[in-house]
């Protein structure tokens, strides 16, 4: 049955079809019980599921992802939420050190089945720390699997997915976008399903790909249709997956449009983007009319949220990267 | 939630601890702590025997692995000369559905646990990261990050309380090892809050050696360890760590609390690390010869001999008995560790991920190919 869901509440969707198929599936984090999580992302929850299956936690990131991997040893699968973004990094050991590693080190003996749930990116005008896109941190550690969804259907689908996968899923929320609707088929079949850690092409177009991801594919879409307005017909694909990125979906686009344009609200310096353009040149270079170039957020600590709208990428800052390129 | 303190031990740190077996060897029958619990063993001579059996064979594999490394045949060895009482203690305190969390050195546990020496071997040569089923051993690969391991182990106690699977005698627990430097880290204290307020079936195990490679105690601490228990309300006990009998009644004793649903305990095992940190370190930049001369005469495994020879529970032949089959064994592990191959190169793509990643499967495969175009070369 499609219902029209916000991208929120199909996450909690998501959240109670995994709990309620798998009753190894726990969701731990800080005010994810009575609250429902600040974002009201596992709202009620607990009230169904149980105090030992949704754990209001210690105040302890550290703690959190850290007694996950001693209950995943014991057969659990955790889900676990931090809070925000700019919150994980008490966590980042436990992430990188003993997470993405404890597969390789154990021979493969040791899974880790683990989905590492972080709300992510600006927009929302809040303070320090809630705005944060530490994606590449986690993008650069091997053994570890990286997504983000864009939109309410597959936010519904990538949750469960990553919580059936038997690879750590760092699971990045594009928090902005939990309020915008869309249609999500409720209970359909995850075998048939689009795979995780494939690329979507979300807009066809022939003339330049814009290649975005969270919350900058909402960006691009809208920065496609304002083009359009100018007769330019832009690709967009979401990328969906960021470790591993789904290159050929990617070389297959770029080599039809010639042209890419990477979006995403991330700092520039060693960003994902910097990796899809070393990428789509060394495989596209033939095809390709000009360099591929960047729309990110600038190389500064996430700004004050009276200033973050000049910082963020938007339509207009897309639309110009898309006139440089055609400008080569 | 009074904490243990013996009235024994002249050679106890202010505050006392539990112990059972003086170094001269004298047995104290129990030990009474200021909260009421009183400990003691209740061995057969074969089990003092048995004991005396593991503390060697320890001692002695250990002295094997210190020579192994000097020979150019481990890239470097954890040593745990000095604390052979403390590990084999808790490790037979264990039974045997319970579950260990250990750190790098404790080799005395693992071999208490019934698994073959050889197992960690090939992380100190350089073959793998480890490579065990923590599961199938109810032993954690070593973790090498200071403290990690604690919430791992708080987190699987957590596990088996919502598998039901404490409340009872047969009930299981978990143990987490660590040492005093260890009890400065952030996650080490978030394990502490973690099991207390979720009533976790844990002992968590800290080998007070009284270095974190050079540092001393005191720049990790200004309270006795086994002090901050009280603070996260839950029990803590020192014990003479030197002392296999305290070890393991003190360990027996928590490990059943949780078992049955008490929660958890934490054990200061105090005693002193005879060897270096690892094989790269020279404790000799860091403390004086008399200090380590003053624990060689607390040694866990001279007092035990003195006892055994005082209550005629085994005599020379026994003895020599013993150290022959440690050599035996000692033996047999070198000549497995020179056995043991170097990896082939292209195995270390295997194992990334559960599921593969196209990208590392890419990789590989180019890696292979390269390999190969040198292939009648002299490349």
């Amino acid at each position: 049955m499609a219902e029209t869901l916000t991208l929120g509440k199909a996450l909690n969707h998501g959240l109670r079809r995994s709990l309620e198929e798998n009753e190894k599936v726990v969701i731990m984090g800080e005010d994810v019980g009575k609250l429902g999580g600040v974002f009201r992302i596992t709202d009620g929850l607990q009230k169904d599921f149980g105090e030992d299956r949704v754990i209001d936690t210690p105040l302890a990131e550290a703690g959190i992802v850290g007694t996950a991997v001693g209950l995943a040893i014991r057969g659990y699968r955790p889900v676990c939420e931090i809070q925000f973004d700019g919150f994980v990094f008490p966590a980042y050991n436990q992430i990188v050190a003993q997470v993405a590693k404890m597969f390789y080190r154990s021979k493969g003996k040791v899974r880790l089945p683990i989905v590492i749930r972080i709300p992510f990116g600006g927009g929302i005008g809040a303070v320090e720390h809630h705005s944060e896109s530490p994606e590449a941190y986690f993008s650069h550690t091997p053994g570890l699997k990286v997504v983000t969804c864009s939109n309410p259907s597959d936010a519904y689908t990538m949750i469960q997915q990553a919580i059936t996968s038997d690879d750590p899923v760092v699971f990045f929320e594009p928090k902005r976008r939990y309020w915008e609707k869309g249609e999500v088929e409720l209970g359909a079949d995850l075998s048939g399903a689009f795979p995780l850690h494939a690329a979507r092409v979300a807009r066809e177009g022939s003339d330049a790909t814009l290649i975005a991801y969270g919350p900058m594919v909402r960006t691009a879409l809208d920065a496609a249709t304002a083009a359009a307005e100018d007769g330019r017909n832009l690709e967009v694909i979401d990328l969906r997956s960021l470790s591993p990125v789904d290159y050929e979906t990617v070389y297959a686009s770029v080599r039809k449009t010639g042209r890419a344009i990477v979006v995403h609200e991330a700092p520039g310096n060693i960003g994902l983007g910097a990796e899809v353009a070393a990428r789509v040149t060394e495989h596209c270079f033939y095809s390709l009319e000009a360099p591929v170039l960047r729309v990110t957020g600038y190389d500064i600590p996430y700004p004050a949220a009276r200033v973050e709208e000049d910082y963020l990428p938007d339509l207009d800052r897309v639309l110009d990267a898309v006139d440089r390129s055609f400008g080569w | 939630m009074a904490n243990g303190v013996s009235d024994v031990g002249a050679d106890a740190p202010a505050g006392g601890f539990v112990q059972l077996l003086t170094p001269d060897g004298e047995r104290i029958d129990s030990v009474t702590t200021a909260d009421g619990t009183t400990y003691s063993v209740d061995f057969t001579d074969e089990e003092y025997r048995g004991l005396y059996h593991d503390l060697v064979t320890v001692r002695r594999l250990d002295a094997e692995a210190t020579a192994l490394q000097r020979q150019g045949e481990l890239g470097i060895w954890a040593s745990l000369l000095g604390q052979e009482a403390a590990q084999v203690g808790s490790g037979r305190a264990l039974r045997p559905q319970d579950m260990a969390f250990p750190t790098y050195r404790e080799h005395g546990v693992l071999y208490t646990r019934g698994i073959d020496p050889i197992m960690p071997f090939g992380l100190f040569r350089g073959v793998d990261q480890g490579g065990w089923d923590a599961n199938e051993h109810r032993f954690n690969g070593y973790t090498i990050v200071i403290g990690s391991q604690t919430l791992h182990a708080t987190g699987y106690a957590m596990g088996v309380t919502m598998d039901g699977k404490t409340g009872t005698p047969d009930g299981e627990a978990v143990i987490a090892y660590f040492g005093d430097g260890a009890t400065s880290q952030g996650e080490v204290n978030e394990a502490f809050v973690w099991a207390g307020v979720f009533n976790a079936p844990m002992v968590f195990f800290c080998q007070n050696n009284q270095y974190a490679i050079s540092e001393p105690l005191e720049r990790q601490t200004r309270i006795p360890l086994y002090r901050r228990a009280a603070g996260f309300g839950f029990p803590g006990v020192r014990i003479d760590g030197n002392d296999v009998l305290a070890s393991f009644a003190v360990t027996r004793a928590a490990l059943d609390n949780a078992r049955n649903g008490q929660g958890p305990t934490l054990i200061e095992a105090y005693t002193y690390r005879m060897g270096a940190h690892t094989s790269s370190d020279d404790p000799t930049r860091y403390r004086i010869a008399s200090e380590v001369e003053s624990w060689k005469a607390k040694d866990p495994i001279s007092r035990l001999r003195a006892f055994l020879t005082k209550q005629q529970l085994a005599g020379d032949d026994f003895f020599a008995a013993v150290d022959e089959s440690a050599k035996d064994l000692a033996l047999n592990l070198r000549e497995r560790v020179l056995e043991m191959p170097d990896p082939q190169p292209v195995s270390m793509f295997d194992h990334a991920y559960p599921n593969g990643s196209p990208e590392v499967d890419a990789q590989r495969a180019r890696f292979a190919d390269y390999h190969a175009s040198f292939e009648g070369s002299d490349h």
